[in-house]
């Protein structure tokens, strides 16, 4: 039963394994800009799924009226997520199921390689599952002996060129169809050498390639898009048919998922099942979804496990601002209509997680100050294309705000001089905090024009406006603010006095 | 009606003539216009950059400015410190558990129109050639900037003012709901990605054939200006209350005309 | 502590604010009011979007349709309670059951699949498989390449809420929309990876 907790509010428990920027963002962004063929494959996949999305959610005269409830549904999910969870137990249990929880990524490993070596089977397959990722699963299974191989077919691309994902639908959206043609031919055994680019062809060679695997594999592995508490039921959406094949065909299923994944009951299916496809493929509905509720017998998997993940949910939960996070289904939408992310593909954000959910969700799991993931929440202009593109309506913008202040106020007193931001801030919030002393400040314009050159431009600026300088000039500042003009025009007479009878166009009417 | 200009510290500083150019729109139409002498800032730099303490005094004297201030609505010829004032402000005062504050903030908000939601929704202006005398007649393309489209929710407010400017021709430009990478502080902490974004916004104005590109807020317009400057380019950039205040009587410099220094101190808005 | 107690402690605590949980909006579609015509037709054109087969037939011509699109020298699978008449004019048959499964070689070997269904989302272009006697064990609509699914057209919801009302979800469910397909080569969809290539739905006029 659920019980009321009436502890001391804890202190978080952040989560590990692939969720750290390992360099700063900016650095990571520049190398990754360099690459030009980097940015022509992720600009034509990026807008061509951007035009899908708007074509199919446009057709729908009640997604406004699906995203709120989406919204609140999930809002309720994280408001009970104890008692939701006991309730998903006890029903996913009566059926068969067994659950195994796992307080991070260590945990979650070492319980799903157990649950492997308990069925005798030395190799597993898999359906593509951000979790599994997350806590780097298929390295620590190499490591203990056990192969992982991943069956969709994006995955598989990245697995064969010893590739990381960069992006959470589509992990090898980073590469075109060339270059995915020249993978298989390098690194699959028994490939037609005559495989042409033809994405066709690349999926039939995928399919010969995989073939054998699904129908002798003993074990698989999966994740979850949905879990229902009411009934026990999980769910998995996906579109090749290889998630049909790993979860149907083995004797054993192993599904590793985050403990926010819940939805209350069996109507909540029926919104989420008309926002995730639209949002992610732009389609009208996914080619294959599958649902069980723990074991049926005589039909699929007769050992259903369950790894039930927390590795730093629990601390994203308790962040009042930055808890809706924790909304997410995973659609991809936000990061199809980043502005930053089309420029710098997903490597750059070094998480599993990238992209603008990327940028919030990683710190969030890790805390601000783990590694170089407080450059995360700065990976962003605030240009909003993501809240507007999200199913379940998570301000990211907000949050990604609420971020850098904890990561600003994370700093304060920790370094012996303050930095150039630092000091640059305080002084704009003095001046700033005035209409005099902004009046005092712009008294200094006129000095700008010294800055500028004959042609009355700034074309460089040292330290942290470098930055702005390195492609762009600032013009010379005016000999006079609109503040000076106004009290000097207008200051001495009555408001409105000035006023020139311009409406005689209006008059003329 | 009272209007109260929010000038904002960009065009205050930096573009005087927009907020000239705002003043006398309003009064063409008949307005009185109030310059609240306390205003400042939004703030809206400090709170997006994560300084939240620095931004309480800028937002507290804001707030303070236009409570001493007797007017009807206020208006600002910015969709992005508009947003911040409506949005944002009592975001922060609720973050430092100041309720007075909120209650105020929000007060203040309510009143707060950004330029062309105030023309349009509340002076109910239609047709700015006929109600305003505006005339430019030049080509044009138009950047909707990101927190008017998206925080605001401005939709074609701007563009359709610009339409009914006799003589304008508004090219439209192809993929105008990018951002153009300025961001404010993102411009300078990630000035790679931000240079990225706005070489591909400049590559699609370059596109549209027009001399000059305008746009609501003039904190884009700085950017894409000095990209477009950098560049050697001859297209040059003009705040759309500039465009709606230029008459044939009183022109706005044409796009050839305002250079990096002409269109500061130029004649427009008079 | 157990990672269970710990979880569950963690996130009570993290709870500490008491969020209240929002009553739930559902001003959605619940149904789409559409005549049955018309839910036919929407199906059907969705379904024809994602390179699905389609055709609309009366009970009676069930047979020969079903035969002609197996073709000739086809074997295949159908589930135990399938209306034996649909198939009576295609030899080849090979009945699957939960007490006598077939293997997953037999299944490989076999070139076709032919299921009822449960249910059918016409916005969606979605078909609805529950395990019932004439659908089967998920494995039968999976490993044979070509699916042949009989909708009653009466079982044809408008818009998605309409179709799960009437399912029962701890049932093993398969919602199908059109054929196997990938969108992971530069997004652009093509049809055909591991689960069935070809789809043909054949509606059933009542």
């Amino acid at each position: 039963m659920s019980s009321t907790y009436l502890g001391m509010p804890g202190r978080p428990v952040f989560g590990d394994g692939n969720l750290h920027a390992t360099e700063a963002f900016p650095t990571a962004a520049r190398r990754e800009l360099g690459n030009a063929q980097l940015r022509a494959n992720l600009g034509h996949a990026t807008h061509t799924i951007r035009d899908k999305r708007l074509r199919v959610v446009a057709e729908l005269p009640d997604w406004e009226e699906l995203r709120d409830a989406g919204s609140a549904i999930k809002e309720s999910v994280m408001a009970r997520l104890p008692e939701l969870l006991e309730e998903f137990e006890a029903n996913f249990t009566a059926r068969g199921g067994k659950i195994h929880w796992a307080r991070d990524a260590a945990e979650a490993n070492k319980t799903v390689r157990d649950l492997i070596r308990d069925a005798g089977a030395d190799e597993v397959v898999k359906v593509k599952s951000m979790a599994t990722q997350e806590i780097g699963l298929n390295e620590y299974l190499e490591e203990q002996g056990i192969a992982a191989f991943e069956t969709d077919l994006a995955e598989l691309i990245v697995q064969l060129d010893h590739d990381k994902p960069s992006h959470i639908l589509v992990p090898a959206i980073h590469k075109n169809r060339t270059q995915i043609r020249d993978i298989f031919l390098r690194e699959m055994p028994d490939v037609d050498p005559g495989l042409t680019n033809n994405p066709a062809r690349l999926a039939e060679a995928a399919r010969v390639h995989l073939r054998r695997k699904f129908l002798s594999a003993k074990v698989a592995v999966s994740g979850a898009n949905f879990a229902i508490a009411k009934s026990g039921t999980l769910a998995v959406v996906e579109s090749e048919g290889n998630g049909r094949m790993c979860l149907t065909l083995p004797e054993t299923l192993i599904t590793v998922m985050g403990v926010e994944k819940l939805l209350p009951s069996w109507q909540d299916l029926e919104v989420f099942m008309q926002l995730l496809p639209r949002s992610s493929t732009g389609e009208r509905m996914n080619p294959y979804t599958s649902l069980w509720t723990g074991v049926t017998e005589g039909d699929g998997p007769q050992n259903v496990h369950l790894v039930l993940l927390d590795n730093g949910r629990s601390a994203a939960l308790a962040d009042e601002m930055g808890r809706s996070a924790l909304h997410c289904i995973r659609c991809s939408a936000c990061m199809n209509v980043c502005p930053v992310y089309e420029r710098t593909g997903g490597h750059a954000y070094g998480s599993t997680y990238p992209g603008p959910i990327g940028a919030i969700l990683s710190p969030l799991l890790t805390g601000i100050t783990s590694e170089e993931n407080a450059s995360l929440p700065y990976a962003s202009s605030l240009c909003g294309a993501c809240y507007d593109a999200c199913p379940v309506k998570i301000n990211i913008p907000e949050i990604l705000v609420h971020l850098r202040a904890e990561d600003v106020d994370s700093r304060r007193g920790t370094r012996k001089t303050p930095g150039q931001m630092d000091v640059a801030m305080k002084a704009a919030s003095w001046a700033m905090g005035a209409g005099r002393r902004m009046a005092l400040a712009e008294k200094a314009l006129p000095l700008g024009k010294l800055a500028a050159g004959p042609d009355r431009k700034i074309k460089k600026l040292p330290g942290i406006a470098a930055g702005w300088t390195q492609s762009r000039d600032i013009p010379a500042p005016p000999a006079q603010s609109f503040r000076d003009w106004w009290g000097k025009e207008r200051g001495k007479s009555a408001p409105g006095e000035n006023a020139p009878t311009i409406t005689r166009q209006k008059e003329k009417e | 009606m009272k209007i109260a200009l929010f000038a904002t510290c960009i065009v205050d500083a930096m573009y005087p003539s927009t907020a000239r150019a705002t003043v006398s729109i309003l009064e063409r139409l008949g307005h009185t216009v109030v310059f609240p002498a306390g205003q400042a800032c939004c703030g809206q730099m400090h709170m997006n950059s994560g300084y939240f303490p620095e931004a309480v005094p800028v937002v507290r004297n804001h707030v303070e400015a236009f409570e001493a201030e007797d007017y009807d609505v206020a208006v600002a010829p910015s969709g992005s410190c508009v947003a911040s004032v409506k949005h944002q402000h009592a975001m922060l005062a609720r973050t430092i558990g100041d309720a007075d504050l909120e209650t105020r903030a929000n007060a203040v908000g309510a009143r707060t129109y950004e330029l062309s939601a105030l023309l349009t929704d509340v002076l109910g202006v239609t047709d700015a050639a006929a109600e305003l005398g505006s005339w430019y007649p030049h080509r044009v393309t138009y950047h909707p900037s990101c927190h008017g489209m998206r925080l605001l929710r401005l939709g074609d407010r701007q563009a359709d003012l610009l339409r009914t400017v006799e003589g304008l021709e508004l090219e439209p430009l192809p993929q105008a709901d990018q951002c153009c990478g300025f961001g404010g502080t993102f411009s300078m902490k990630n000035a790679d990605v931000s240079s990225a974004m706005l070489a591909d916004k400049n590559a699609n104005i370059a596109a549209t054939g027009a001399g000059l590109c305008t746009g609501g807020d003039a904190s884009c317009l700085l950017h894409i200006g000095g990209g477009l400057s950098r560049q050697g380019s001859p297209i040059s950039t003009l705040h759309f209350a500039e465009i709606l205040a230029s008459t044939r009587d009183n022109p706005a410099p044409a796009p050839d005309r305002i250079g990096s220094a002409a269109g500061i101190s130029g004649k427009a808005g008079r | 502590m157990s990672a269970r107690t710990e979880i569950l402690d963690r996130l009570r605590s993290a709870l500490h604010d008491a969020p209240a949980a929002p009553d739930i909006p559902r001003h959605y579609r619940h149904e789409s009011g559409l005549p049955g015509d018309e839910r036919i037709e929407l199906l059907r054109d969705r379904l024809l979007d994602y390179k699905a087969g389609v055709c609309v037939v009366d009970e009676p011509d069930v047979p020969a349709r079903v035969a002609e699109l197996l073709g000739k020298g086809t074997t295949y699978v159908v589930p135990p309670g399938l209306e034996e008449a649909w198939t009576a004019l295609a030899p080849g048959r090979i009945t699957d059951s939960a007490e006598e499964p077939l293997s997953v070689a037999e299944l490989d070997a076999a070139d076709a699949v032919v299921t009822g269904c449960a249910a059918a989302v016409a916005e969606t272009g979605t078909i609805i498989l529950d395990g019932s006697p004439d659908q089967g064990r998920r494995a039968i609509s999976l490993i044979p390449d070509h699916h042949i699914c009989l909708v009653r057209a009466g079982d044809i919801a408008g818009v998605l809420p309409e179709a799960l009302r009437g399912l029962d979800g701890t049932h093993p469910l398969t919602w199908i929309s059109g054929p196997s397909a990938t969108s992971d080569i530069e997004l652009e969809r093509v049809e055909g990876v591991h689960g069935p290539r070809t789809l043909d739905v054949v509606i059933i006029r009542v």
